[in-house]
């Protein structure tokens, strides 16, 4: 049996039966989002790079192909994915990659995952496969809904197979590093932001600002002029340390939150640490996962335009995302009636009440 | 009520008034256009081919009036269909007889420029340009220009996900905008997006860009800004056959350069304009490549050299470079007025819009130049070379008889071919009415109905634009009478409707 007649079998099962699914690769993101429920469909049979054209800028892969022989894959033709998508963990996949939607370092200067989401294909809840987008880097033919799949924690459907943009890699690339406050990193990051550098990472914890500058080598050794600073050595590694989070910031139990926020937003006064991304615009707390705690840190959040999420950790049944506001939530509910009718994938993994 | 709804929708006139008599009830009077006279000039769009007078026009000023009309025509069943500025090509804001034009034009307010977290706040029928203008005092603009830049609204651009010569690099507007605030057709607002880089939940907001104005009202965008380059420069490269410059494009790619540029023109499209724009093309070439680079002196300066080098080994036959602003806006001019020398070489013509993987373009050019003497139709191609984009120029005359609907059906065999070597039927003009029947050609009755089930989470009484862009089983069995797979339109002659 196929495994795309497989997949059809568990689903049109999970519906008669009414025990919904997990879809699962690698399960390097269990612990993200609401907690896992159902029985597991794994979908690491269903694998393998379908096309990949580089001077097409576009790779068309099944959604259990590792996300490390993607990687590898375009790294041998100078290429990369310019979201740079955390693994977090050992066999990481393509599809779990677009379904949770996390982005690394370069995402404020290079966009996030839907924006290099070209086209998809979906098995919805009854089992039908259904395709949208296309592998062309210009399309609007009809709704974008392969966009919408990123990040939705496959509560629409099994993504089975994706075609994503990619990007060459940098010419050149240099890592500076500053001592400096929060609050003066959140200004010059900005201010920085307004000016033609050629950007494409920033990170800042405990008095460092760590800035990565990427593109042609004229205009990075220009950067590095103007910029001052010190040079980082062994700056790769040290990226890839921070799109995983290996960074000591993020050692230890105590729940750790991503607040999503207007890159001016200034520093948080927020009991214990802090470190900050994307230009200002991720920061990261470690504190509390009581109901009080989160409520008071969604509130804030929310005052500045932004939203917190419980990332890691902690006690879930606060709610792991910002709540919707109801005439939102009602779009969502419908979403879902569209894609998924008898919520078969993924319950609650985004909102607890998504599968009512 | 409902009494008379039921009576006045079988005489076109009562309903008329019965609609503007409610529009107006909430209305101030300068806001509602209902006099044939008075709604004439918004029968059609940029797509002048389809025309039809709607039952009124509604101006809002502001939100509430937008609620106003929404509620109206909610109560009254009446169809909405949103309109810009009215310079889309595919006929997204052609009106329903029995249906009401919303026209945001009036909300042109640009409500925040924020030079520091480089973001503006606008209403929807802010102009595209007029956005950067406003941003160019503090050194930033909004990066996605579509032709029409000058006169198209941030609305319209949301609407059909508008794209541009810069896109390749810079990205389409749904790379470009932050948030959108909606009114929704039951009478809510929703903010997609956020003021922060994502927001919680499903993001409906890259559903709704390009959505063609059929899921909400844009009542305020939220958009990027980005950094404006110090400088630009711009390579116009001679071939002396197609397929060689499509393999330049390709090998630019491979050099691992994303030019801020990348267009190709072919001999038609050069002749065609070189006597009005006198921009000084090859008249000689096969086609002509435009590749730009922009940033800082010395990396433009490296980019150019690089892409100076892999044009000559891709077998360009001249090379120059732009010395100044004045000569890179003069190799730009021929391009950006293909479609106005089109016009004045030929009464009318028609533009098309497909996507096409990159290295399927000789196959798709050659397939055209066959489809010229199918249809007795000259065509120009000018084509978005980074991105596959190709807008093929059909010339006609809509005087002469069949001429438009042959125009049409050259047009339809041209998206069908790019459907077939895995392209699709629009890069960045939209479906609307226009190339609705080739919705058919590119999806299945399984896509179409989840493109509904799409529209029915928003709009769920399918008051918004209810006619456009996806179409239902039976206009595609309609179509499937005429048509045949592979691009091949039995009996060409044929009008089609």
């Amino acid at each position: 049996m196929g495994t795309i007649d497989y997949f059809q079998e568990r689903v049109r099962a999970a519906v008669a039966s009414g025990q919904p699914l997990c879809i699962r690769g690698g399960g390097s993101k269990d612990w993200y989002g609401g907690a896992p429920r159902g029985d597991i469909l794994d979908t690491r049979d269903h694998a393998g790079i379908v096309d990949y054209e580089p001077t097409e800028l576009v790779i068309t892969a099944r959604c259990g192909t590792p996300l490390a022989e993607i990687e590898a894959v375009l790294a041998r033709h100078g290429q990369k994915l310019a979201f740079e998508p955390p693994h977090f963990g050992h066999g990481a996949t393509l599809g779990g990659t677009v379904a949770a939607g996390l982005c690394g370092p370069r995402r404020a200067t290079s966009g996030a995952t839907r924006d290099f989401v070209l086209g998809a294909q979906l098995m919805d809840g009854k089992g039908d496969v259904l395709s949208f987008g296309g592998r062309v880097m210009k399309n609007v033919a009809g709704y974008d809904v392969s966009r919408m799949l990123a990040g939705s924690l496959g509560t629409l459907g099994l993504l089975l197979e994706v075609s994503l943009k990619v990007l060459p890699r940098p010419f050149a690339e240099t890592t500076l590093s500053f001592a400096m406050s929060e609050t003066d990193a959140i200004r010059r990051l900005n201010e920085w932001g307004g000016q033609p550098l050629p950007l494409s990472g920033s990170i800042w914890c405990d008095g460092m600002l760590a800035l990565r500058l990427s593109g042609a080598e004229a205009a990075v050794d220009a950067a590095v002029r103007s910029l001052g600073g010190e040079a980082l050595p062994d700056a790769a590694a040290f990226w890839t340390g921070v799109r995983e989070q290996r960074h000591a910031f993020f050692a230890g139990d105590a729940p750790l939150w991503r607040l999503s926020l207007p890159s001016t937003t200034g520093a948080l006064a927020a009991q214990g640490a802090t470190m900050i991304e994307w230009g200002g615009a991720q920061r990261w707390l470690r504190a509390d996962g009581d109901p009080a705690t989160a409520a008071a840190i969604r509130r804030a959040a929310q005052a500045c335009g932004g939203h917190a999420t419980l990332f890691r950790g902690g006690d879930k049944s606060v709610g792991v995302f910002q709540p919707l506001a109801p005439a939102l939530a009602r779009i969502h509910a419908r979403m879902q009636d569209a894609f998924d009718p008898a919520r078969v994938y993924n319950p609650g993994r985004l909102y607890p009440g998504s599968e009512t | 009520m409902p009494h008379l709804v039921s009576e006045s929708a079988h005489d076109p006139a009562a309903r008329r008034a019965q609609v503007a008599a409610a529009l107006r009830a909430r209305l101030p009077a300068s806001c509602v256009l209902s006099d044939p006279e008075d709604t004439r000039p918004y029968e059609c769009d940029g797509l002048a081919a389809y025309r039809q007078l709607p039952l009124a026009v509604t101006l809002p000023t502001d939100e509430q009036q937008v609620l106003a009309i929404l509620d109206v025509c909610r109560e009254l069943k009446v169809p909405v269909v949103p309109r810009g500025a009215g310079t889309g090509l595919s006929g997204g804001a052609l009106p329903i007889s029995d249906g009401v034009v919303l026209s945001t034009a009036r909300m042109s307010q640009i409500k925040q420029v924020d030079p520091l977290a480089r973001t503006a706040v606008v209403q929807p029928g802010v102009r595209n340009l007029a956005i950067s203008e406003a941003a160019a005092p503090f050194g930033l603009y909004y990066a996605p220009d579509p032709s029409s830049q000058i006169a198209c609204t941030i609305g319209g651009n949301v609407a059909e996900n508008a794209g541009g010569v810069h896109c390749l690099k810079y990205g389409l507007t749904v790379h470009n905008v932050l948030r959108v605030r909606v009114a929704t057709i039951e009478g809510d607002i929703v903010e997609l997006g956020g003021a922060a880089l994502d927001a919680p939940g499903l993001d409906l907001l890259a559903v709704f860009i390009g959505s063609e104005g059929m899921l909400g009202i844009v009542l305020e965008v939220t958009v990027k800004l980005v950094p404006k380059p110090a400088l630009a420069q711009v390579i116009m490269a001679s071939f002396n056959d197609v397929v060689t410059a499509g393999n330049a494009v390709a090998d630019v790619i491979a050099a691992g350069i994303i030019p801020a540029g990348l267009e190709m023109m072919d001999r038609t499209s050069v002749r065609m304009v070189e006597p009005f724009v006198k921009a000084g093309y090859d008249l000689d070439a096969a086609a002509i490549l435009l590749c730009e680079a922009d940033g800082t002196a010395l990396e433009v300066a490296e980019e150019i050299a690089r892409m100076s080098a892999v044009l000559e080994r891709a077998g360009a036959t001249a090379i120059a470079v732009s010395q100044s602003e004045a000569e890179r806006v003069r190799f730009w001019s021929g391009r950006k007025n293909a479609f106005p020398a089109a016009g004045r070489i030929s009464p009318d013509y028609y533009c098309m819009d497909g996507t096409i993987p990159r290295k399927q373009l000789a196959r798709v050019l050659s397939g055209i130049a066959a489809m010229e003497h199918t249809y007795g139709l000259r065509c120009s191609n000018v084509f978005h070379a980074g991105d596959g984009n190709m807008h093929p120029l059909i010339l006609f005359d809509a005087s002469a008889p069949g001429e438009f609907e042959r125009a049409e059906a050259f047009g339809a065999a041209i998206l069908a071919l790019c459907v077939e070597v895995g392209g699709t039927i629009t890069g960045e003009h939209g479906v609307g009415k226009e190339k609705i029947d080739s919705m058919c050609v590119q999806f299945g009755r399984k896509e179409l109905d989840a493109f509904f089930a799409v529209k029915h989470a928003f709009d769920p009484v399918a008051l918004l634009n209810p006619d456009k862009a996806i179409p239902t089983p039976h206009r595609c069995a309609e179509f499937g009478k005429l048509h045949v797979h592979h691009g091949q339109v039995p009996f060409p002659d044929l009008p089609r409707f």
